[in-house]
């Protein structure tokens, strides 16, 4: 104890050095922690986007690429498929639900997607949580719209404001479907998912959008369907994007897969979401692990700073080893000083890196949630991370062996005498 | 147990690959005595200081302090044994100055049981031992929480006299512990040491090159008469 308040006394001595050391520790110690809890929250919100769908169906390409337009809303279908196998599917007595999705739409950036009603009920994110309305309802007439959170906030609306679609995905967009304007019906309640940056509409609103299209480009003047006129035709699609299928009984999943994809209408896949998740997350598990790995040396170079730090000390401070040997310490004394002092510099900084990671994630936890979709939580930190700080605590100790042996062999030669 | 407090016979020691530095057929010091060992820098005081210490091992010889031969001790059990029958006074810079002055004269009582034990038997508590002996030698109660390093030179070699009696080890070792200071306050501090290990019950081996303290001490030795290594040389 009197040797721990002895190194106490003497880092307080070198205040200036030992607080540069202790920051720089208390940075790294911060980084790999944030670095630590962005990962693995980006991860489990990344395995949770989509949860309760059993298939997602789409025309034949890539399961990534299948996932990522249908759930992601990245990238474009490479082909639609027809409603007859729509219907095909629904029809199937192994399906308990079956939701169209139509792609293709735009507003200021954010996808459009056409769906139907079942699409509130049945989709699920996270642990099987479905989704809210945070205000209004779900889309009742043609052009009606369903915000996603992030859509209402960034871009400011509010329930009855009227928006104009466009036509394409790209952010600037030359196609305006300015003669059919939405009303804003309903507004989701967060969920950290694509779903947030998607305007929802029904399948007939996508219909009537294009109703008057003829070869992909709009109708000229006198062609022009009005919104009303619009209402009263059959807005039956012909074609969607991807269908999400639910299944009564999950042991039926692979026999349906496989019934899908040798459906002989047209070349239709269907895809397991989980595992496309996964294999998705495999190729930028990558980058993930880099970005960890890069964090673990930036700790490795604030301890190898501790270590300069001490052995530069060293030196200066053989004096006062010599004085405490004339007092009695011996060498043991000596060596155990400069340990407790790189464990208190350690300590110090890991415990200044939690109070700056908690700090920052209080600061920044709403604008994170809000631009990037991820939460994290300031809880208190997991076995893994206690395992993380254990490890650079023993570090710390390890390196803190380097200056102590030295010391302790030159106590011994020093012995009494004083070299300045 | 004899009267003498360190018995030398024979002792020979030379630093790893130089000739032989020190040779004493023979030296004592009795307890309570006070001597000035006189030897130019380079004639191997402080060596001869390490060897006293237990710091360093001599090549041949034995020296014994309160009978106990220091070569027949571990060099832990030599470390015990150097705190709890030695206080010493270096030249200058013997405290850590980061530390208040009473804690600084505390040190000793840190490292040793048995001076701690002492102090408190005869003050009632190490603290009040510190406060005592810096307050007889001159250290206003002021200063006692100050930092080591705001006091002057000579104040800090009166603390440093207060950490090496403190506890009343047997034997105190000055080095020079008056080179630093100036002639007024030279002869001033070696009378307050006196007095203080006269209470304490300490010899004292001081040990200079300054000649004109030499009277003041109950002996007088040059570390050439003593050592024959040194003479060799000469020759």
């Amino acid at each position: 104890m009197y040797l721990l308040r002895l190194a106490l006394a003497s880092l307080n001595n070198r205040k200036f050095t030992a607080l540069l050391t202790m920051l720089a520790i208390a940075l790294s110690v911060c980084l790999l922690l944030a670095v630590e809890r962005v990962r693995s929250e980006a991860r489990s919100s990344f395995a949770s986007t989509i949860s309760g769908t059993d298939l997602i169906v789409g025309a034949r390409s890539g399961s990534v690429n299948l996932l990522l337009y249908s759930v992601f809303r990245i990238g474009n279908a490479t082909n639609n498929i027809r409603w007859s196998s729509y219907e095909w599917l629904a029809e199937n007595p192994k399906v308990k639900w079956a939701i169209p999705i139509s792609l293709g739409d735009s507003h200021r950036g954010y996808r459009v997607m056409g769906t139907d009603t079942g699409y509130f009920q049945h989709y699920h994110y996270g642990r099987g949580k479905s989704l809210q309305l945070a205000k209004g309802r779900p889309f009742n007439d043609v052009f009606d719209v369903v915000l996603g959170a992030e859509v209402a906030s960034a871009l400011n609306y509010k329930l009855g404001d009227s928006i104009v679609l466009a036509h394409g995905v790209s952010e600037v967009s030359l196609t305006k479907h300015d003669d059919k304007p939405f009303r804003v019906s309903g507004i989701l309640a967060q969920t950290g998912t694509p779903v947030d940056r998607t305007l929802h509409i029904s399948l007939g609103g996508i219909e009537a959008l294009h109703v008057d299209w003829q070869n992909g480009v709009p109708a000229q003047s006198k062609g022009r369907i009005s919104s009303d006129q619009a209402r009263a035709l059959n807005l039956q699609p012909k074609a969607i994007t991807a269908v999400l299928l639910g299944l009564n009984s999950k042991i039926a999943t692979f026999a349906l897969q496989r019934q899908i994809n040798e459906y002989s209408g047209e070349p239709l896949q269907a895809i397991l979401p989980g595992v496309a998740l996964q294999e998705l997350w495999s190729l930028m598990g990558t980058a993930e692990k880099a970005l960890f790995v890069v964090s673990l040396f930036v700790v490795l170079t604030g301890l190898i700073g501790m270590l300069t730090a001490i052995l530069t000390s060293l030196n200066e401070r053989r004096r006062e080893m010599a004085i405490l040997r004339s007092v009695g310490a011996r060498p043991w004394h000596i060596a155990s000083l400069l340990i407790l002092e790189a464990f208190s510099l350690a300590l110090a900084g890991v415990l200044l890196g939690l109070l700056l990671l908690y700090l920052g994630i209080a600061v920044s936890q709403g604008y994170i949630q809000a631009n990037y979709g991820l939460y994290l939580p300031l809880s208190l930190p997991g076995s893994y991370e206690w395992s993380l700080l254990g490890a650079i605590l023993a570090a710390a100790l390890l390196m803190g062996s380097v200056p102590a042996w030295r010391a302790y062999r030159q106590s011994l030669s020093d012995g009494l005498s004083i070299r300045l | 147990m004899s009267s003498a407090l360190i018995e030398i016979t024979k002792l020979g020691f030379a630093w790893p690959g130089q000739q032989e530095l020190l040779d004493i057929p023979e030296f004592t010091l009795q307890r309570g005595e006070s001597l000035f060992l006189k030897g130019p820098s380079g004639s191997g005081k402080t060596t001869l200081l390490g060897l006293l210490a237990g710091v360093q091992r001599p090549d041949r010889g034995q020296i014994c302090l309160l009978g106990t031969d220091l070569n027949k001790l571990s060099s832990s059990a030599r470390d015990h044994f150097r705190v709890d029958h030695t206080g010493y006074i270096f030249q200058q810079f013997n405290l850590l100055p980061f530390l208040p002055v009473l804690e600084n004269v505390l040190l000793p009582c840190r490292f040793s049981a048995s001076r701690a034990q002492r102090a408190t038997s005869r003050h009632g508590g190490i603290e009040q031992a510190a406060s005592q002996l810096l307050g007889h030698l001159g250290i206003p109660a002021a200063l006692h929480q100050r930092r080591a390093d705001a006091l002057s030179i000579g104040q800090q070699q009166r603390v440093a006299a207060a950490r090496a009696l403190i506890g009343q080890p047997e034997l105190v070792i000055a080095d020079e512990p008056t080179s630093a200071l100036d002639s007024d306050t030279r002869e001033a501090f070696i009378q307050l040491l006196f007095a203080e290990c006269r209470t304490a019950g300490s010899s004292l081996l001081f040990v200079s090159h300054d000649q004109s303290l030499a009277p003041l001490f109950d002996r007088c030795m040059s570390l050439d008469e003593l050592n024959r290594a040194s003479r060799a040389t000469e020759l």
